[in-house]
């Protein structure tokens, strides 16, 4: 659409242009530059969530240089089944809202609520898994300030880890407090992520998204994949350190 | 009058308002509620951040009235701390972030990129609940019985060793972080994607630029602030050890995290005010700002140049020697775009027609005491006298000069300029020039002494001094209730001007802006038609041309 021509008429010219298009908002000159406008909006708003976690990779990067030998410790206490799992998790839900975007798109729309729901599901499965990670900590007192002991690293149950001394074992608060404040935040991340698809599948059933109308979709999947993208990066960082040994 | 004066306003016996504006559109407490108009939220902005700046200045004259004497007498050491700490918060988050942008910024960037609104009006106004409700958890932490961190928040002290509110005042901060955050997500998504036809990046006022590189700043700081808060509240609250050196944390990575946003911050602050003055400068001098696109880049500059600079406020927390060296030299370069402005400005004014318009005085205001307060910058930036001066006076005058006769003066400055856009009607001119001059005379007495007391050694954040500083303390006081007195006249007579201030016109200052070519109050949609923009910014030839060929048309 030539976005020039339209931009110069008289405004209420453009609003007679456009009442086919009821989510024109008042203020955008033409749908497409709304799209745009809001797409634009949503890559930002990612990039303030990317300099938030930001800070949590940098604390990261800098204690894991000073204290690798209790992060590597600390590592080996995370269960990589249930990581791994919830990887595939994540990726799984990735994929079911990437094909909710696709049937939006298609203007199907109960595809979309199926593959909406699909996400929902995926979601609680990874919170599921992650809240029986967090209660294992508890039962192994892992959880810094709150119940905490290091005996485990001073006195290795399991016979294939070398025992830390004292001083080092106590920085394992260190990679427990990063545990628990990057995988913490994500889990947040991931339960707004879920309290706005249930929005979005009342919304959809009600045809909200399948009139050629689809930016909330969109941006929400952006929103989803960032989220997915994050536990990619935190799933090697704390769960795979220095497997081989 | 005697001066000279530009100064074009309707005949006063046939002026009217507008028959329809922004102001008269809807009635009603919840039509200002819902609002989604930029215009309207701006004005919501206006009257919160006023209170808050008064709530603040009240914190900034206790502090005065107890250094009137040596002896911390008026209150207790440890009530002297929270009052320091809420005047730093609210005046940093409350008062100085949101100042220009979210107020001048707000009603105006859409004008002048020739668009009906921001780009997103719901998230406009919900940046401003989050502004309220970061507010409101900051009075509360004041209410509850006030935080004595500092408004640095520095930790173990804030983590572990403090018995007052950090947690809420933490909230506050956290909250009122995603309403810059998201009033910079608004702007910049604004300029970039809503310009009318015909106006492009070198067409656009400086006013919108220097918008724009502190919207960069707030998009990706802020965050960083956000998260560093929130494993500050964490640390408080449950006991996990990112920062708590008995756990292995350590404390300088809060230093690192917190200045990474609060150094770029002070640009946040600063870089929409020398908008402010970009646009007075060239209206009351009839030119085009000199050097345009250097002036326009060097806003950038400041932004990105602003993000490597942080650890100046480390030099003697035991950072790395050579760190610091680098981080001195960065901290210099800064001090290059902001001196292009600087010069810029002064070339601005050679040969123009200068008139001397109260928004004109306060702008000579901010170009005099920004400069004292960003060269005494590059004194603290040099390493060896940085640790002499730090945590003096004269860190607290360097930034003061900055923040209040810079930044301050071009709010003023700014306010003053667009008061007849943003209400149609005039602030008396005689009296608010003599406001201009009240506040220039009351700053540099309350804050020139402290650069001496500053440089002779009396540390800053202390209830208590020696008797030998009594004298220049005195002086300060003196100056702060001058000050005061400065800060109350504008308050007083824009209030009154709402109902007896003469009809301003479209265009009382004869200024090129979009924003002036419309009507004042404007219409909630901004424009009738979209504009079409075929002209530089600060073309004046074109304002003749337009004038001529109004009253030919008139004729």
């Amino acid at each position: 659409m030539d976005s020039q021509a339209i931009a110069t008429q008289p405004v209420h010219d453009a609003h007679e242009a456009h009442v086919h298009a009821p989510y024109l908002r008042h203020h955008f000159e033409t749908v497409e530059q709304q799209r745009e406008a809001s797409s634009f909006g949503m890559w930002l708003f990612l990039l303030t969530e990317v300099m938030f976690f930001g800070g949590m990779f940098t604390a990261y990067l800098i204690y894991r240089n000073w204290y690798y030998p209790a992060f590597v410790v600390g590592s080996h206490q995370l269960s990589i089944v249930l990581g791994t799992i919830n990887t595939a998790v994540l990726i799984c839900s990735s994929f079911t809202m990437a094909m909710g975007v696709y049937s939006a798109e298609m203007k199907q729309r109960k595809a979309l609520v199926g593959w909406l729901l699909a996400t929902i599901v995926l979601g609680f499965v990874f919170l599921g898994i992650k809240a029986d990670e967090y209660h294992e900590k508890w039962e192994k007192h892992h959880v810094p300030g709150l119940n905490f002991s290091i005996q485990e690293f001073t006195h290795p149950t399991n016979p294939e880890e070398k025992a830390l001394p004292a001083d080092m074992a106590q920085k394992t608060q260190v990679y427990f407090s990063l545990y628990f404040a990057m995988t913490g935040m994500h889990a947040l991340h991931m339960v707004v992520g879920i309290s706005i698809l249930l929005v979005l599948v009342v919304r959809a059933w009600a045809g909200a998204y399948t009139q050629g109308h689809m930016t909330t979709i969109e941006n929400f999947g952006l929103y989803w994949h960032f989220v997915d993208i994050v536990w990619i990066f935190l799933f090697p960082l704390l769960y795979l350190i220095s497997r081989h040994q | 009058m005697s001066t000279a004066t530009i100064l074009k306003l309707p005949p006063q016996e046939t002026a009217r308002l507008p028959k329809r504006s922004y102001l008269n559109n809807e009635y009603g407490l919840k039509s200002w509620l819902l609002t989604g108009d930029h215009k309207r939220i701006a004005i919501l902005y206006l009257i919160s951040i006023t209170f808050f700046f008064f709530v603040g200045g009240a914190m900034a004259g206790l502090i005065r009235l107890e250094l009137l004497t040596p002896q911390s007498d008026l209150m207790a050491t440890d009530t002297y701390n929270k009052v320091f700490t809420m005047h730093g918060i609210i005046m940093v988050f409350l008062f100085l972030v949101p100042s220009v942008p979210a107020v001048i910024g707000n009603f105006v960037i859409p004008i002048m990129v020739g668009a009906k609104d921001l780009a997103f009006p719901k998230v406009n106004l919900l940046s401003w609940y989050l502004y309220l409700a970061g507010g409101a958890f900051t009075l509360a932490a004041l209410i509850l019985g006030g935080v004595d961190t500092g408004w640095t928040f520095t930790t173990p002290l804030s983590t572990h060793y403090l018995n007052t509110h950090v947690i809420t005042a933490g909230l506050g901060i956290f909250v009122a972080g995603f309403s810059s955050i998201f009033t910079g997500l608004n702007f910049i998504v604004t300029i970039h994607r809503m310009r009318a036809p015909g106006m492009t990046w070198f067409r656009l006022p400086l006013f919108v630029w220097s918008n724009y590189a502190a919207s960069i700043l707030m998009v990706l700081g802020t965050p960083v602030l956000a998260i560093t808060l929130v494993l500050v509240i964490l640390e408080r609250a449950i006991g996990i050890g990112v920062f708590d050196p008995s756990k292995g944390g350590d404390p300088l990575l809060f230093q690192h995290l917190f200045w990474f946003y609060s150094h770029p911050a002070v640009y946040i602050m600063i870089l929409p005010g020398m908008g402010v003055i970009s646009e007075v400068i060239s209206t009351f001098s009839r030119k085009r700002v000199f050097g345009y696109t250097a002036v326009a880049f060097s806003s950038v500059a400041i932004a990105v140049f602003g993000f490597f600079v942080w650890a100046h406020h480390m030099f003697i927390m035991g950072v790395s020697n050579y760190s610091a060296l680098v981080f001195s030299l960065l901290t210099m370069l800064v001090a290059v775009p902001s001196a292009i402005k600087i010069f810029n400005w002064a070339a601005t004014l050679y040969k123009g027609s200068i008139t001397f318009e109260t928004p004109m005085l306060y702008s000579f205001g901010f170009m005099g005491l920004f400069t004292i307060g960003g060269l005494t910058g590059v004194f603290l930036g040099s390493l060896g006298m940085d640790i002499h001066l730090t945590e003096t006076y004269f860190i607290v005058a360097h930034f003061h000069f900055v923040m209040v006769g810079g930044m301050l003066m071009a709010y003023l400055s700014g306010i003053h300029f667009w008061w007849p856009k943003m209400t149609g009607r005039m602030y008396p001119e005689g009296v608010s020039k003599l406001a201009a001059l009240v506040t220039f005379i009351g700053f540099n007495l309350t804050f020139f002494p402290q650069f001496i007391l500053g440089y002779l050694g009396m540390p800053r954040r202390y209830a208590a001094y020696p008797p030998e500083f009594q004298v220049l303390n005195i002086l300060s006081t003196a100056g702060a209730t001058v000050l005061g007195v400065g800060y109350l006249l504008p308050m007083i007579y824009m209030t009154w001007s709402l109902k007896y201030g003469k009809i301003a016109g479209s265009n009382p200052w004869q200024a090129t802006g979009l924003e002036w070519q419309i009507q004042s109050p404007p219409l909630t949609e901004n424009f009738i038609e979209t504009p079409i923009v075929d002209h530089e910014a600060y073309d004046y030839e074109w304002l003749a041309h337009q004038t001529e060929h109004e009253v030919q048309t008139v004729g």
